[in-house]
């Protein structure tokens, strides 16, 4: 009898996949026509696609860029195509997009805008970048809120250096007499008597025209009475409020609106987690005040009654009044934002600032707020995109924002009638910046994550 | 042997305002009451100067006077003889009615949209993903202004619709006229209409109900009570023998048969539009500066609201769906006992802010020319009768008290979906 028995001595070779569960083809199986149900839809999306796809890329495409006026373009569209329907006219955005970005500031002046928004990203990098860039960075930050609206508004350099002097002058006091109530009082207290000092006291004519600072400017060997605009010192033209416009207008607006409103934002939050019962009630009164209407009334304030609120005779340009009123709106949203910050810390970070011995301003100063601002920067970030979003109201208040400037342009006789191409070009700058950040803050939502695990 | 005593009461001392931590907050409070009060009274006292200047005082009089404008799209009767406080009302109820109808929108495109995005369909998930993404980074104003434009400058003219051979006709069998300058939908009209009620008489605040509408929504809410009647006894029955009754016909029959006996009784019939002249006439008439308003807000906010279903859905761990398959669920009674319920508590705060945004939102009317209060209080009765404060503060107490009434009554409903805790 012969052994019948079998043993494989050699293994089968590995078989392949089916062709249809990899590559491409399993990928489109597994992710466009899993069932008969995906499949339709995947063809109607498709069919979709591709009917917004081939209007829009042939009106973008297909289009003419040299042209000084509509009737210019339907020339051209005419003598190239036979027709004006489907074709875009890009002649607006090469011939107006200056305006666009700038509004009316004047063109010789166009780098100091531009330096502004660099300076911006340099003084913004230390604190959204913290690990990548040099600390010593930070002086720019400090320094960007005096230098920015000296750049863009022009004027003497003592205006500024005046202001950053009374912050410094705030700051000593304060330190001198260590981090209490009574310090940050006393500090406030000193700098308004050193801008009082420096500008001469309120209400007595223009600012640099008194005070220690026009003294100072003389004792460097200027004579009083020849110190004119144009042979001061470090003397930047000035720029009226209200040449400007455009994107400028939009990110000036948000910026400022942004960075004012965080001291006012953390003093709010603060109080509304205090457990002072006025104080508290202070503070939530604002914040509900100011959510529960829309920008839209504040921005009417500004234009209207923010006037007669001020004593009589004050009268100062729209642009800040809007910049007030849009500043007091960020606040509200920023407080939140900041309270949720303080409610992420844990209760041991209170106990411990307490168990070192820290008085309620030191804790908040060396121990809270750090690490509260911290996991809020995502947050501040959101705001600040609404913020930046919400500035094209101010159009509907008469100013020369993008969307103002475009109804500006439509009446125009060489622009009348066109619609698509500006809002086109005005959609497309808010949604890379709005973009942009929201990507930012979700990287950085992913870091904290990691780092708080 | 020595007794504890307490401590000699310390007698008070000045200092003690600042240094005590049991009076340190009770001085801060009073300074801060006394700061606040300051600035109200400074704010005051400017604005008595600056209105005695210009010869003004607060008096709420021109609201009585006639408006002299007219309001196109308005729910209610307005003619521009009635009274600036007419005009308001009218307005107020246009900002309701746009706040409302997008609301609904809103949710109904976000939900879908919110599911979409985690459809396993990759090419729906990247659509929507665009969409979303399209609509939150770009002002809610520039949507608004570019729906309005779209409306005007790309449907037809009401030209379109005449002659025999008209390039354009009526869809929806021939009753919703769609125009460059509106869009004409049919109207409810009854041959045999029980009348209307005014309430209020002849003041400003005059409404007229429509008697068949009352008796409509009353027979409803008698069928849908006797309904969930049906209803809960089926389920008695179901957990006292183990069979359910069928009665799903008998459900149907209660909701449809008296409405539609009602409606017999009353007439019901459909006004629909008619080409008159170069105009339609008859149906109602919804003007593009509503549909643009409606449509942008929608959308801008539906963005958001798919953002927060998709997080609220992520949020459901996975376990609870094993867990409730393990249980023997189907997939859809999953979803509805299971996933929804839960999510729903996550969903629901940030919901109600985005409800509120898109109220708040719709004070943007003002830039397509809808008469919401802002229009009419906050801008042609402001521009008329020159009176800023009283409109702006007016105005803001307004959408105040809008947006606290939403939030309170969201959080009612919040309250009632939370988490039960021990």
């Amino acid at each position: 009898m012969s052994d019948a028995s079998f043993v494989r001595t050699e293994m089968l070779s590995e078989q392949d996949p089916p062709p249809t569960s990899v590559g491409v083809i399993g990928w489109l199986r597994a992710n466009l026509f899993s069932n008969w149900w995906n499949a339709i839809l995947t063809v109607l999306c498709l069919a979709a696609i591709w009917y917004v796809l081939s209007g829009l890329l042939g009106w973008t495409l297909r289009s003419v860029w040299n042209a000084g006026s509509l009737n210019e373009c339907r020339d051209v569209m005419i003598a190239n195509w036979g027709s004006t329907h489907g074709h875009a006219c890009w002649g607006v955005i090469n011939d107006r997009w200056l305006q666009l970005l700038f509004g009316f500031y004047p063109p010789e002046l166009y780098y100091r805008p531009i330096l502004a928004m660099l300076l911006l990203f340099a003084a913004l990098a230390p604190v959204l970048f913290a690990d990548k860039v040099p600390p010593k960075l930070l002086y720019v930050t400090a320094a960007y809120p005096f230098l920015m609206p000296w750049l863009m508004w022009g004027g003497s350099i003592w205006t500024p250096i005046g202001v950053a002097a009374g912050f410094v002058v705030a700051y000593l006091v304060g330190r001198k007499l260590g981090g209490t109530a009574s310090g940050l009082v006393l500090g406030i207290l000193s700098a308004v008597v050193w801008w009082m000092l420096w500008f001469g006291l309120p209400g007595q004519a223009e600012t640099f025209d008194s005070g220690v600072g026009r003294v100072l400017v003389a004792g460097l060997g200027e004579n009083l009475a020849s110190i004119s605009p144009d042979t001061a010192p470090f003397w930047l033209e000035t720029v009226e409020s209200r040449k400007f416009g455009g994107f400028m207008l939009s990110v000036l607006i948000g910026v400022v609106a942004i960075g004012c409103s965080l001291p006012l934002g953390i003093l709010l939050a603060l109080g509304r987690q205090s457990n002072m019962l006025i104080v508290k009630a202070i503070c939530v009164g604002f914040i509900e005040f100011i959510r529960g209407v829309p920008l839209i009334t504040l921005l009417f304030v500004a234009s209207t009654l923010l006037n007669i609120f001020l004593p009589p005779g004050t009268n100062f340009d729209i642009i800040l009044r809007v910049m007030i009123m849009v500043t007091l709106f960020a606040a509200a949203y920023m407080a939140e934002v900041i309270r949720g910050g303080l409610a992420g810390l844990p209760t041991g970070q209170y106990e411990g600032a307490d168990s070192l011995g820290l008085n309620y301003w030191q804790a908040q100063r060396l121990i809270i707020m750090p690490q509260a601002l911290k996991i809020s920067i995502p947050g501040i970030v959101s705001t600040f995109i609404g913020i930046f979003k919400d500035t094209t109201l101010v159009s509907i208040i008469a100013l020369l924002d993008p969307l103002g400037l475009s109804n500006s342009i439509r009446a125009d006789t060489d622009w009348n009638g066109i619609y698509w191409e500006l809002f086109a070009f005005i959609a497309l700058m808010f949604f890379i910046a709005c973009f942009g950040m929201s990507r930012y803050s979700m990287y950085l939502e992913r870091k904290l994550k990691t780092e708080n695990d | 042997m020595a007794t504890m005593t307490d401590p000699p009461r310390e007698s008070f001392r000045l200092s003690m305002l600042i240094y005590d931590t049991r009076y340190r907050s009770l001085t801060i409070q009073v300074i801060a009451l006394f700061a606040f009060m300051l600035l109200v009274a400074w704010i005051i006292s400017n604005t008595v100067q600056n209105l005695a200047s210009l010869g003004k005082e607060v008096e709420f009089g021109f609201f009585s006077e006639p408006a002299s404008y007219d309001i196109n799209q308005r729910l209610l009767e307005y003619t521009s003889r009635d009274t600036h406080l007419r005009a308001s009302f009218i307005g107020l109820l246009n900002t309701l009615v746009v706040a409302v109808l997008g609301c609904i929108t809103a949710t109904i495109i976000g939900v879908l949209v919110g599911v979409a995005r985690l459809s396993r369909n990759w090419l729906i998930a990247r659509i929507m993903t665009v969409y979303v993404e399209m609509f939150r980074n770009v002002p809610v104003l520039l949507w608004i202004v570019f729906a309005m434009a779209i409306l005007i400058e790309s449907l037809p003219s009401p030209r379109a619709f005449r002659g025999e051979d008209a390039p354009q006709s009526l869809i929806l069998n021939d009753s919703v006229a769609i125009t460059n300058r509106g869009v004409y939908v049919p109207e409810a009209l009854f041959s045999r209409s029980l009348g209307d009620v005014r309430l209020f008489g002849e003041s400003s605040l005059r409404l007229d109900v429509s008697l068949d509408l009352i008796a409509i929504i009353a027979v409803l809410a008698a069928s849908i009570f006797v309904f969930r009647r049906i209803r809960a006894w089926a389920e008695r029955v179901q957990n006292e023998t183990g069979n359910r009754p069928t009665t799903w016909y008998f459900q149907i029959a209660v909701l449809v048969v008296p409405s539609v006996i009602l409606l017999t009784a009353l007439g019901f019939h459909l006004g629909k539009p008619e080409l008159k002249g170069f105009n339609f006439a008859g149906g109602t008439h919804l003007r593009n500066s509503l549909i643009a308003l409606w449509i942008a807000l929608s959308l801008y906010t539906a963005a958001f609201i798919a953002e927060i279903v998709r997080g609220g859905i992520l949020a459901i761990s996975k376990g609870q769906t094993e867990a409730a398959g393990s249980l023997g669920l189907r997939p859809n009674r999953i979803m509805s006992l299971v996933i929804l319920p839960q999510a729903l508590r996550v969903i629901i705060p940030p919901l109600i802010s985005n409800y509120l945004n898109l109220t708040k939102n719709s004070s943007l009317a003002i830039a397509v020319g809808y008469l919401d209060i802002t229009g009419t209080l906050g801008g042609i009765t402001l521009n008329q009768t020159g009176r800023e404060l009283e409109c702006i503060l007016l105005l803001m107490l307004i959408y105040l008290f809008i947006s606290l009434s939403i939030s309170v009554g969201m959080n009612i409903y919040n309250k009632r979906v939370a988490l039960v805790e021990r």
